[in-house]
């Protein structure tokens, strides 16, 4: 029983991370109905940034209270630079072809994908300390391991570090600053109109395109952001991070009803779970069996997913 | 001139001849130069390891001069690896094989790196009889009837000659020696893993079926998926087994330095025992030297390069002076392959694949860098070189030979 219990309290941690990245898809889908394929390599791009970012200022020497001052501030930079990233892409190939096929955006996402992943490789190269001297561009980087790995419940029992907890903690804390931006904001609303019908946001006087960028800057930020704490909690990075978890993200995404935002964050934290559950119930090898059945499952009896609505249909 | 010859020939009897010029194409190709390929992973994680094996292979032939008699050797680095996979693509060892078959000028051909990309390479060099040298390979099934898979090693060699060989020992001493060597260290019981590989499942069942054995209690064996982010699920569940010692039947590129970051990270105190895929200053880097330091234990089919003596020292002497750099462990495999190809080339004489195939299988090395040694019936080194390592401040120690 406790086990079981310290599989969901893994299950949940690791879901967050996945829901993070989930955000970005299901944002930037509600609102273009795109799939943006590039979204897991921007992820990947980030934690690359955040991880030169440490070595180039020394964060990993630090600490005490310098040390958190320091990863705030990789944090910040990290979300700029992705969020950037993520915005430029939109402004120079996305909304070039706006009006184009529907086909014709995605096929170019998968580019971005690739040409991401091809910048993530030359990077990994870097001559620096923390790439292991770059000798070995696309070999595994080491993240390292900043936050305090005290387990909160004493020796034995239910094992749940100060570093769990802080992952979840910055990643609830965020995700409700996104609920109440798209919510309570003038933005948020504006979003929301362009998602139900950009036609008509249009009438209204709200510049489609700035909210779509507005949109395509947010999901990179967090993005950014889930970089750095994935950066933090898994102690690994390299060039195909993108992909693995891009894809977990986006079953999430699917799961929870692509362009839900609330449904992003469940279906991330269902796969966690599942995942953990699985491990231990079936074992390693059977989990992305056992992830992708519970997924047909769900979707065959709720084809809009968890949370989805049927409300939008286009003609 | 070639092309001429080619064309003339295409041209006089058709495009169905073409294949045929090709076929006695022996005698074509440039006469005065033979070919030697090398088909490793260069892309990816593997590359600081395969990076020393290429450096080896020069070596061997610059000592040489570049020349074999009249012939000049001429030595290409080819890649089984892409930068989408990060490791091996078969279809790129399938490539690369057809490659040097339809080659004239190619005679040996050293690689795999990898067992499952030898599986690949195996039958469609052995049907052109192109002699194939592996620094690296150890699935057992490769060359040894009865201790793989039923069809195995047949099946690798369509023609019915052997033309692989391996300058390494095979797992069939890598798997049990770990697991005596858990054994002696104190373990009495032990988790096993693997990477769904041919080389990680091949060694993980090998621990799993002599570790009764030895006195060694199996608690569970299960494959990881070698792409998943992390493993705290599976090392929870394991936890609470609470093993003496965990056996990672897998490499650097199939996740065992996560492995190890995870097994830390959920507070499971065990050994980490993994083969010699692992030997490589990049699964130290992966893992993190505090989490690997006295944790993990390595075997390795053959002695830290620090630790050589004789003919092996030297080599290590030269390396560095060349390089700057200390070889990683399976630089002198390199070495050693190369060594085979050129000195049964001189015996052999001629340029003719079916010569060097007959000369290399009768190789005997005395007091080479790898000691003395010659190829069995099977194409297997009857070298029986097996060392226990660990990791102390980040880096590779010697403990003790396991073949004793």
């Amino acid at each position: 029983m406790e086990l079981l219990l310290q599989q969901v309290v893994i299950g949940l941690t690791n879901g967050m991370v996945f829901a993070l990245i989930a955000l970005g898809y299901t944002m930037v889908y509600g609102i273009l109905e795109l799939i943006n394929f590039a979204h897991g390599d921007l992820f990947m791009l980030a934690a690359f940034f955040a991880l030169t970012l440490i070595g180039a200022l020394g964060v990993d020497a630090m600490a005490g209270p310098g040390l958190y001052f320091a990863l705030f501030g990789v944090v910040a930079a990290t979300a700029v630079f992705a969020g950037g990233l993520n915005w430029t892409v939109d402004r120079v190939v996305y909304r070039r072809l706006r009006g184009a096929r529907k086909l014709a955006p995605l096929v170019s996402a998968i580019g971005v994908s690739f040409i991401f992943q091809n910048i993530g490789l030359f990077w990994g190269g870097a001559p620096m300390e923390v790439f292991g001297g770059g000798t070995a561009a696309a070999a595994p980087k080491a993240f390292p391991d900043l936050l305090p790995t005290d387990n909160l419940f004493g020796l034995g029992g239910l094992h749940f570090t100060l570093k769990d907890l802080v992952v979840v903690v910055s990643s609830v804390v965020v995700m409700s600053v996104l609920f109440g931006l798209v919510r309570y904001t003038r933005l948020g609303k504006a979003m929301r109109a362009t998602a139900q019908n950009p036609v008509a946001a249009r009438l209204m006087g709200i510049d489609v395109d700035r909210i779509i960028g507005a949109t395509f800057l947010i999901g990179g930020a967090l993005a950014g952001f889930a970089a750095v704490i994935y950066g933090l909690y898994i102690n690994t990075i390299h060039y195909q991070i993108g992909y693995q978890n891009g894809l977990y993200a986006f079953t999430a995404a699917v799961l929870g009803g692509i362009g839900s935002i609330p449904g992003a964050v469940l279906g991330g934290l269902v796969i966690g779970v599942v995942r953990a559950i699985s491990d231990q119930a079936i074992g390693a090898e059977w989990q992305p069996a056992v992830l992708f059945s519970i997924l047909i499952v769900i979707l065959v009896f709720r084809p809009t997913g968890l949370l989805g609505s049927t409300a939008r249909e286009k003609v | 001139m070639r092309l001429a010859f080619v064309l003339s020939c295409a041209l006089a009897t058709g495009l169905a001849a073409l294949g045929g010029c090709k076929k006695d194409g022996g005698s074509s190709g440039n006469p005065a130069v033979v070919k030697i390929v090398s088909s490793l992973p260069r892309t990816g994680s593997a590359n600081a390891q395969t990076t020393t094996i290429v450096n080896g292979i020069k070596m061997a032939i610059e000592e040489i001069g570049g020349k074999v008699g009249d012939f000049t050797i001429v030595y290409e680095d080819w890649d089984d690896a892409t930068a989408k996979k990060g490791d091996w693509d078969p279809e790129q060892e399938k490539q690369n094989a057809d490659k040097a078959a339809a080659d004239p000028d190619i005679l040996a051909y050293i690689g795999t790196y990898n067992s499952g990309a030898a599986k690949i390479a195996m039958p469609k060099l052995n049907q052109a009889n192109v002699s194939m040298i592996s620094p690296a390979n150890t699935y057992t099934g490769l060359t040894k009837p009865g201790k793989g898979e039923p069809d195995e090693p047949g099946v690798y060699r369509p023609s019915g000659k052997v033309s692989y060989f391996r300058v390494v020992p095979a797992d069939d001493i890598q798997g049990p020696a770990a697991a005596k060597w858990i054994k002696e260290m104190g373990g009495k019981s032990v988790y096993v893993l693997d990477d769904r590989g041919l080389y990680g499942k091949g060694l993980a069942d090998l621990v799993e079926a002599t570790a009764p054995d030895v006195g060694l209690t199996v608690l569970g064996h299960e494959g990881i998926d070698p792409k998943a982010q992390e493993y705290r699920s599976l090392m929870t569940k394991i936890k609470a087994l609470a093993p003496d010692a965990i056996y990672f039947g897998g490499t650097t590129q199939t996740n065992a330095g996560q492995l190890v970051k995870d097994m830390v990270a959920v507070g499971l105190e065990a050994k980490f025992v993994v083969p010699d895929g692992c030997y490589e200053n990049a699964f130290i880097t992966a893992a993190g030297a505090d989490n690997a330091n006295g944790r993990v234990f390595i075997t390795f089919g053959g002695v830290a390069p620090e630790k050589l003596t004789g003919k092996g020292a030297e080599f290590v002497a030269a390396y560095q002076k060349k390089y700057g750099t200390m070889p990683e462990a399976y630089a002198l495999y390199g070495y050693a392959s190369a060594r085979v190809v050129l000195d049964a080339l001189k015996r052999a004489g001629k340029k003719d694949r079916e010569a060097l195939r007959v000369a290399i299988g009768a190789y005997k090395d005395e007091d080479g860098p790898l000691g003395t040694w010659s190829f069995d019936e099977n194409g297997d080194t009857t070298l029986l070189l097996m060392s226990g390592n660990t990791v102390k401040d980040g880096k590779f120690e010697f403990v003790k030979r396991l073949d004793q």
